[in-house]
Formats: structure tokens, C-alpha cells, sequence
């Protein structure tokens, strides 16, 4: 498969990356000559094998249900590049 | 010469105070500040008065009697590991400024222990890269030279580059670092270290900033087999913080090392035999082959038959866990920020202004692969070849004890090379990257120098949680070795 320009540009849009209109194309045949390597799957035959999710080594364990992470709010804020009082600050986003 | 002690031999002499760890800490401090801007192997150097303290606390310990397994030793710290109240960058402009509020479980686990902390080292942005050029902070520099060309500036490996580099010339006596498809092991044998990734699982991956979780591993990098072992314990454990953590019992890994290897089956992978592998890799490949016959191990001929689709796997799965990670990386709850009227153009300005180009190619290759579409034909393909590449070694490992590989397919290079086509970067990855998509533990040992005169490893890798027998091995093939080389550009030279 290959990437066209409206393709990149949508794949940069979805991962909010803001590319000015002369890096698309740079990228494009970037993003390509990478793609036309790992295309050599196509030949590996995977019926009936199961995908392989983390390196399963451990099975998933349950916790208690109880707030172990809480109580940090002034110094996860602190690492914020801007704040007002205990808040986060985004632009307006309702008109 | 303190700068060119192992972790063993330092803290013998700490121990019966033949010199203190203030002494210990002060050489590593001079050293760095003679060699740093040359090599470029730290970004952050800590305070020495904070430094001082830290091996003062650790001479107070020795007197009472008190001193952890890593007691006074200075090392080094990959600067992908958060450290509290210390910037930790990634080597990211992204994170330029980002002081983390808490301390990851690995360097927690070394503070405990009693290490010295001397800096944050150098890396590829994120630890994206296998040659330490993609820094936002400058490339590091190898420390050894071509013989008769002084001139030409290696690459140290990467990403873990800024650690070799440093332990290499006398500036740590040892440093952390991770691996995800290599970050630790290639950069080892480019420099003349040891590099051991763990199997998955065995060091919790809390608190070090998340590249591809299901790959990502922390690891020590020594100069001896041993050191590996005795800093792997310090640096182990169960922590209920990470989901994936390994809750078995952390062995006392250095005690692995001399012990004999006598019966061990080594199985030699014959997919490894690329085409093309340079002469000198094969000569001292068979090399090491001879060394394990002669220490009484047994040598079969395996199969890894989907050793070529390790790296193409690899650049699916990387950067599609990348991709999910790093969207994490917004501009509003830490990090780089910078302005723009809208939301979704905050997002965009900062992503596009904090994250360097290889970084940015794989946030977008993983968006692709995971995009509507492309998920079944990129990535879930991917993830099957991924079980098929883990049973190839299950099956090997039912008829041998540990596999024996070359680390790299060539010695390192100079700066500059490789540099347009990212497929080639990527190849330098060929012989580590099947053994991080199976979790395996894998080791790198220095055994020579090619004709150059740079140094060229082996890589030893071993079953799941099977360590001690890669260690055992790793071992026998460092005393078989002999290798005591320094690079020219160490603390020790021209002093």
C-alpha cells in the first residue's frame, strides 16, 4: 500500500500534528519508503494464529478498589504549563 | 585510577575503606566535567554539593554498617527515567522543562540500594533511534576512535547512547538504561560495555516515560558480566504499580557469573547468517562459538525461521504503541506548550514545535497502522507474526539452554552515516530487535576489536526469567575474551 498527500494529511490531523502544507510531501515519501519494507508481511501466513498481546509472562492481576493515586493535585498542577487556581487552562472551546 | 574501577571491585574498596565514596564520587565529577563536552554523554549533571551529599550519606552507611548492594556507587541515569525534583527531558524539546513530582520504581530501587546518582544521561528523543542523533540536546559521542582517525566522531549507539558513551570513558561506573527493540544492547557493543535487557517483566516500567509498553525494558550497563548482575538486583522487583511487573523472586543474579557452563547446550540460529554480514562479525562470532566449546558447552544449529520479519514487525507494533503513548503530550497538563486560538490547535502547534522528526514519523506511521482500514492488514497482522517470532525461540529453547548471536551487524559509525534512509538506520537493530518482540532476556558482551580497532559484541540470549544461564554464559565468554580495552577518549588517558 502507498500513501497518497490527502492520506497523510489525514493521518497528521488524527494524530495532531500540525505539518505545514511544505512538509507533507517530504513525509509522505518518507512515511512510503517505510511502508514498501514492512509490505514483506504480506507474505507471512498467519491462519489460525492468535495475535500476541504484551509478552504474556504474567496474567493480569486485581487490585483492591480503593483511591491509591489521589492526594497530589498541587504538584501534578505544578508541572503544568499554565494554570488558574487548581485548574488546567485550554482555549475556549463553546461559543 | 577510581574512573576505571567495575561496580564489584568499587564497592570491595568501599567496603574495607580504602578510599571513600565521596573520593569515588569526586573523581566521576572531574571526570564528567573534563569529558562532557566532548562526548556530550550527559544532558543534566546534579549539583555536586547534592552529589557530595549523597556519597557522604553513603560513607556514613559504610561506618555503620549499613551499606545496600549498590552502597556509594556512582552511576549514571538514562534521562528517560523520571528522577524527583530532577529534570527529566527524554531528550525531547517536549519536556524540556519537565521536573517530574515523583521518583520511577527502577531509580527508586537504585536509591535504596545506595547508588550515587551523577546525571541524567543522553538518549534519542523518546528513545527513538539506534545511533543517539536524535537528541534535541545535541548527538552524544563515541568514545573510541578509528584507529588513525581521531577526527571522525562515531556514534555511540542508541538510545541508551549518552549511558554507554559514559561508562565507556570513565565518566560512571555504570548506567541504566532501557531497550525496547535494542536501546540497550547495541549501544553496549558499540562502546565496549556489557548491556543486559531482562526479561520482560522484571523491572517495573513505572515512572520511566513510556515509548512501546509492550517492548519497553529497563536494563543495567556495566563493565563487567557480574556488574551487570549485581546492578539487575538493585534494580528488579515486583511493584503492584505496573501491571505487567513479574512478582517471582529476584535471585542474587552476580552469583551466576563463574559458574561453570559445562553441558549447557548454545544453539547458533542460522537465520542470523544474513546476507552480507560483514567478515569480521562472522570471524568473531565463530570466535566465541570456539570459547564456549573449549569452556565444555555444546553447540547445535537451530532454526529461527521468522527471524526476517522481526524488524518489519517491529516498525508496526513500535510505533503504534508509540503513537497511543505519546498522545499524551497535549500542551495543557505538562510539558511544551504553545498557543493557538483553538483547542485542537494548541495540540497541533505544540506536537508539531515539540517533537523532533523521527519521533514525529512514528507518532504518524502508528496512526496509520491503527487508523480505520489499516488495523487488520498492519497491526493485528503484526501481532500474529509477533506470536510466530516468540514460538520460534519457545521451540529452540526446548533443545538448548541459550542462543549465541552477533549484537550489531557492523561496528559503530561515524555521524553522519545512515542518516537518509531510515530503513537502513533501522537494520542496525537486525540481530536485537527478535528478541525484545519475544521478551526474552538478552545480553551483550565486548569480546574484540575489529580492524579498526572498535569494539564488537555477542550477544547471549536466554529463556523467559532465565537470566542466571545468560549470565553463566556471558560470563565464560568474558574470560575467554580478556577484553580490557579503554577507548581513547577516557578519564584515565593522558592523566
Amino acid at each position: 500500500m502507498s500513501l497518497d498527500l490527502a492520506t497523510t494529511r489525514r493521518i497528521a490531523k488524527l494524530a495532531r500534528i500540525g505539518l505545514e502544507e511544505n512538509e507533507l510531501e517530504a513525509t509522505r515519501q518518507k512515511l512510503n519508503g517505510i511502508l514498501g519494507w514492512i509490505d514483506q508481511l504480506a507474505e507471512v501466513d498467519v491462519t489460525g494464529v492468535p495475535p500476541m498481546v504484551g509478552t504474556e509472562t504474567e496474567t493480569l492481576r486485581q487490585r483492591e478498589d480503593k483511591v491509591t493515586d489521589g492526594n497530589c493535585r498541587d504538584a501534578l498542577l505544578a508541572c503544568a504549563p499554565e494554570t488558574s487556581g487548581p485548574f488546567y487552562t485550554v482555549p475556549k472551546v463553546v461559543e | 585510577m577510581l574512573t576505571g574501577l567495575t561496580l564489584t571491585e568499587a564497592r570491595a574498596g568501599l567496603a574495607a575503606r580504602k578510599f571513600s565514596a565521596r573520593e569515588l564520587a569526586q573523581a566521576h565529577l572531574d571526570a564528567i566535567g573534563r569529558l562532557n563536552t566532548a562526548l556530550n554523554a550527559y544532558i543534566t549533571v546534579l549539583p555536586e554539593a547534592d552529589v557530595l551529599a549523597s556519597a557522604d550519606a553513603a560513607d556514613a552507611r559504610y561506618a555503620a554498617g549499613t551499606a545496600g548492594i549498590m552502597d556509594g556507587l556512582p552511576i549514571g541515569v538514562k534521562d528517560l527515567f523520571c528522577t524527583k525534583g530532577v529534570r527529566t527531558t527524554a531528550a525531547s524539546k517536549m519536556l524540556a522543562e519537565f521536573v517530574p513530582p515523583y521518583e520511577s520504581t527502577v531509580t527508586a530501587n537504585l536509591l535504596n540500594a545506595g547508588a550515587v546518582f551523577l546525571g541524567k544521561t543522553n538518549l534519542d528523543e523518546f528513545a527513538m533511534g539506534s545511533a543517539n542523533i536524535n537528541s534535541a540536546f545535541g548527538p552524544a559521542t563515541n568514545p573510541w576512535k578509528r584507529k588513525g582517525d581521531e577526527a571522525t566522531a562515531l556514534v555511540p549507539g542508541g538510545s541508551s547512547g549518552g549511558s554507554s558513551a559514559a561508562v565507556a570513558a570513565g565518566m560512571a561506573l555504570a548506567a541504566t538504561g532501557t531497550d525496547t527493540g535494542g536501546s540497550i544492547r547495541q549501544p553496549a557493543a558499540y562502546c565496549g560495555i556489557v548491556g543486559l535487557k531482562p526479561t520482560y517483566g522484571r523491572c517495573s516500567r513505572w515512572g520511566t516515560i513510556a515509548f512501546a509498553s509492550s517492548l519497553d525494558q529497563a536494563g543495567p550497563m556495566t563493565r563487567s558480566v557480574a556488574d551487570a548482575g549485581l546492578m539487575l538486583e538493585a534494580m528488579a522487583g515486583f511493584d503492584a504499580k505496573d501491571s505487567t511487573s513479574s512478582n517471582r523472586p529476584v535471585p542474587a543474579f552476580h552469583k551466576a557469573v563463574g559458574k561453570s557452563v559445562k553441558g549447557l547446550r548454545v544453539g547458533i540460529p542460522a537465520e542470523y547468517r544474513a546476507p552480507g554480514l560483514p567478515a569480521e562479525i562472522v570471524a568473531m562470532w565463530e570466535q566465541g562459538i570456539a570459547w564456549l566449546k573449549a569452556a565444555g558447552c555444546e553447540v547445535v544449529d537451530v532454526s529461527l525461521p521468522h527471524t526476517r520479519y522481526g524488524l518489519t514487525t517491529y516498525y508496526i507494533i513500535a510505533p503504534a504503541e508509540c503513537s497511543s503513548n505519546l498522545a499524551r503530550y497535549d500542551g495543557i497538563r505538562f510539558g511544551l506548550r504553545k498557543d493557538a486560538p483553538s483547542l485542537d490547535g494548541v495540540y497541533e502547534a505544540t506536537r508539531a514545535a515539540g517533537f523532533g522528526q523521527e519521533v514525529r514519523n512514528r507518532i504518524l506511521m502508528g496512526t496509520y497502522v491503527l487508523s480505520a482500514g489499516y488495523y487488520d492488514a498492519y497491526y493485528l497482522k503484526a501481532q500474529k507474526v509477533r506470536t510466530l517470532i516468540k514460538r520460534d525461540f519457545e521451540n529452540a529453547f526446548e533443545n538448548v539452554d541459550v542462543l549465541l548471536t552477533p549484537t550489531a551487524p557492523s561496528a559503530a559509525f561515524a555521524q553522519g552515516e545512515n542518516m537518509d534512509d531510515p530503513v537502513q538506520m533501522y537494520l542496525n537493530d537486525i540481530f536485537t530487535v527478535p528478541a525484545s518482540m519475544a521478551g526474552v532476556p538478552a545480553l551483550s558482551v565486548p569480546v574484540g576489536l575489529n580492524d579498526a580497532g572498535l569494539p564488537l559484541g555477542l550477544q547471549v540470549i536466554g529463556k523467559h526469567f532465565d537470566e542466571e544461564t545468560v549470565l553463566s554464559i556471558g560470563g565464560a565468554l568474558e574470560a575467554a575474551a580478556g577484553f580490557t580495552h579503554t577507548p581513547s577518549v577516557h578519564a584515565g588517558a593522558g592523566a
